[in-house]
């Protein structure tokens, strides 16, 4: 990785060993030496926390898969089992269901970040589009983990997400026949989704890795979207970054805690302490809150094909936008008229997930229609022409000057 | 700017709490809020409460809603109803466990402490046969089960007064809501009128009664005081370890903020140089 390390390991044996796998030296130059902008604000430490809260995620998830049965006559009873009698099951539940919505929530926030500040733009658009992938895959892990409880909500979700497919013209039906296993979401199907559940949280970790070592070679953005130009302009990431990276994550811990001590239950949906009946279709099926928008999406448009290309048209378009954004300056700092638009976007984003969350009907299809055009019409129209007509703001000479004033 | 992060703060909070709209019960009143001992955060079962409703439930309820997932051990256990081991077991004794004995013959024997309480029917279908089509929903999860809309604002202020009693506070509702038809409403047969149950047609009939019940510790013998305490041993039916996990909970939040602090004034510390 980035930073040719000078390690010298002091032992003997750390020497006879660096010699033969210089993991010591990779350690130091990616997490010790490695030169950080001197300038980053509190955004950047969200890395730290997602990874973090992978980390939590594994664990609790390695624990609760050893009380949990993935049968649909035993799911749901084994979760419960899980809350009553397992010492301190309770608490590994749900800091593993509420962690789920924190690993989201910081997710949200490094990504509005990396929109914010250009961090997608080059060098950095495959550090940009892995995250991309991260993100699908933990979707794709979310939703499969929310079907585990087999309760009301996870039951149906699994139903309405899976019929997705059958809007393949042609073939649809067959796909979701061989995604459930069977003519209906049943047994095979939880099988398979907890199969799927427990492997993709390490698929996340290899990519994890990638977008790291990418991060590494290109180094980060910084808020100011200039790169750094001399050793004025960095700090070495021990201790600046660790000491800061820590304090973020323990007090993102806090917010973490009040969901799972106080509420532990808010993020989630009362429907899915019901067991899952095939008989029973709940009154609104709702996705869990980080899926909202896109469920807004999907129910803006009126054809079923056409309303799931868009729904995952809108995530793939997170792909290209390294190159939809035409413009030279990354940081919305230097762009007045982007830095209203970021807002903007912002807004439409919640308000697709508050749509998203109301029922199919009336009003909220009108205004999902018109944030859904809104949410395309960012990426296609208004990134492309603001590069091209907006007047950007001088940019500063270094980073240091941006931090020290121009004495500097 | 100051503004701009306030706008910030408030529409995360929106997004996160945009989920807990989702539920709705069209057409019904907001279930009035009840003081719970157990809301809050140092919040606790009332021992006598849950004795009572506990109480309430073995008379009224336990005929037609199974609570599969309890066992009588819990009634001993720490956080809930506050019985002794003898009492739990003596409980226990009173019902009737299907079972097999040594030849594989099937018997009824006494209850124990570590059995579940026994369903009232056979089996769901049984259940539903005997009650209108449709079966009593069991009891275990119910308080979870079960909310209303709170709407906006209400769902972003929860998440700083951390209410969680949309549950209990419909069920009570609900056990109070049993009223006339208002006229011109058609009712289908064998259903009852309540105010805050979704479409108003609930199959149940009310289920209480003044001094149906009798409580030996000189609480109120009324259908308010019944709907309350049953819908309190509820709530410990479906979250047993409620107490112990507000407990840790402030434990937690006191490290978390003192080792916040700490690092705060590490990075401080260590920054100082650079600044």
């Amino acid at each position: 990785m980035h930073g040719n390390s000078t390690y010298q390991p002091q032992s003997k044996i750390g020497q006879w060993f660096e010699k033969r796998l210089p993991i010591g030296g990779l350690i130091h130059s990616s997490f010790v030496a490695y030169p950080t902008p001197r300038n980053l604000n509190y955004w950047w430490t969200f890395g730290g926390i997602l990874s973090f809260m992978l980390g939590v995620q594994i664990i609790t998830g390695i624990v609760l898969a050893m009380h949990y049965t993935p049968h649909v006559d035993l799911a749901f009873k084994s979760v419960e089992t899980i809350m009553r009698d397992v010492n301190y099951g309770w608490l590994l539940r749900y800091l593993h269901s509420n962690g789920a919505s924190m690993f989201f929530i910081a997710v949200y926030i490094h990504i509005y970040r990396g929109m914010y500040y250009g961090s997608y733009k080059e060098p950095r658009e495959v550090l940009w589009i892995l995250g991309v992938i991260i993100y699908l895959l933990m979707m794709a892990t979310g939703f499969l983990g929310y079907t585990l409880p087999w309760g009301q909500m996870s039951f149906w979700g699994a139903t309405v997400i899976t019929n997705f497919f059958s809007a393949i013209p042609g073939v649809g039906e067959t796909v979701v026949t061989w995604l459930w296993g069977g003519y209906a979401v049943g047994n095979p199907t939880l099988n398979r989704f907890y199969s799927l559940h427990y492997l993709l949280p390490f698929v996340i970790a290899g990519v994890v890795i990638l977008h790291v070592w990418a991060l590494h070679v290109s180094g980060q953005n910084n808020p100011a979207g200039i790169e750094p130009k001399s050793e004025r302009d960095t700090v070495p990431f021990t201790p600046y970054a660790t000491a800061k990276d820590s304090f973020m994550m323990v007090a993102f811990c806090l917010l973490f805690a009040w969901f799972v001590f106080y509420m532990p239950n808010y993020l989630g949906h009362a429907d899915n302490y019901i067991v899952a009946n095939p008989a029973v279709t709940p009154a609104h099926i709702v996705p869990e809150w980080y899926y909202l928008p896109f469920y807004a999406i999907l129910r803006a448009v009126p054809d079923k094909l056409l309303g799931v290309l868009a729904m995952f048209g809108s995530i793939a378009i997170l792909a290209f936008l390294p190159w939809l954004d035409t413009s030279k300056v990354k940081s919305a700092r230097y762009r007045p008229l982007y830095k209203q638009f970021f807002w903007l976007f912002f807004a439409v984003c919640i308000g697709l997930g508050w749509l998203g969350a109301k029922p199919a009907e009336g009003i909220y299809v009108v205004l999902s229609r018109i944030l859904t055009i809104y949410y395309f019409a960012h990426f296609i129209v208004v990134l492309p022409l603001l590069g091209i007509f907006e007047k950007t703001r001088p940019l500063p000479n270094s980073i240091s000057e941006s931090v020290l004033g121009s004495k500097a | 700017m100051t503004t701009q992060r306030i706008l910030i703060a408030l529409t995360l909070a929106a997004s996160l709490g945009a989920a807990g709209a989702a539920h709705a019960a069209e057409g019904a009143p907001v279930p009035p809020a009840q003081k719970w001992s157990f809301a809050g955060p140092f919040g606790k079962f009332d021992q006598g409460q849950l004795q009572r409703g506990f109480k309430v439930y073995k008379e009224v309820c336990a005929s037609c809603h199974s609570m599969s997932l309890v066992s009588f051990r819990n009634l001993a256990e720490a956080g809930g109803p506050g019985f002794s081991e003898a009492q739990a077991a003596a409980v226990a004794a009173e019902y009737k466990i299907k079972d097999l004995d040594d030849k594989g013959e099937a018997i009824e024997r006494n209850g124990r402490p570590a059995d579940a309480f026994p369903a009232p029917f056979a089996n769901d279908r049984a259940a539903a046969a005997a009650n209108g089509g449709v079966a009593p929903p069991d009891f275990s999860t119910l308080a979870k089960a079960r909310t209303y809309e709170r709407g906006f604002p209400w769902f972003v202020i929860d998440i700083f007064t951390q209410y969680q009693e949309q549950g209990p506070d419909y069920i009570n509702a609900l056990l109070l809501g049993y009223k006339d038809p208002p006229k011109g409403f058609v009712m289908p047969e064998g259903g009852n009128y309540n105010e805050y149950f979704p479409g108003h047609v609930i199959a149940m009939p009310p289920p209480l009664s003044d001094g149906q019940v009798t409580y030996d510790d000189g609480a109120p013998q009324t259908i308010a005081q019944y709907a309350k305490d049953v819908t309190a041993f509820m709530m410990w039916a479906a979250e047993p370890h409620l107490v112990q996990r507000k407990r840790i909970g402030f434990q937690v939040m006191i490290f978390l903020l003192v080792l916040t602090g700490l690092l705060y004034f590490t990075k401080k510390k260590v920054w100082s140089a650079v600044h």
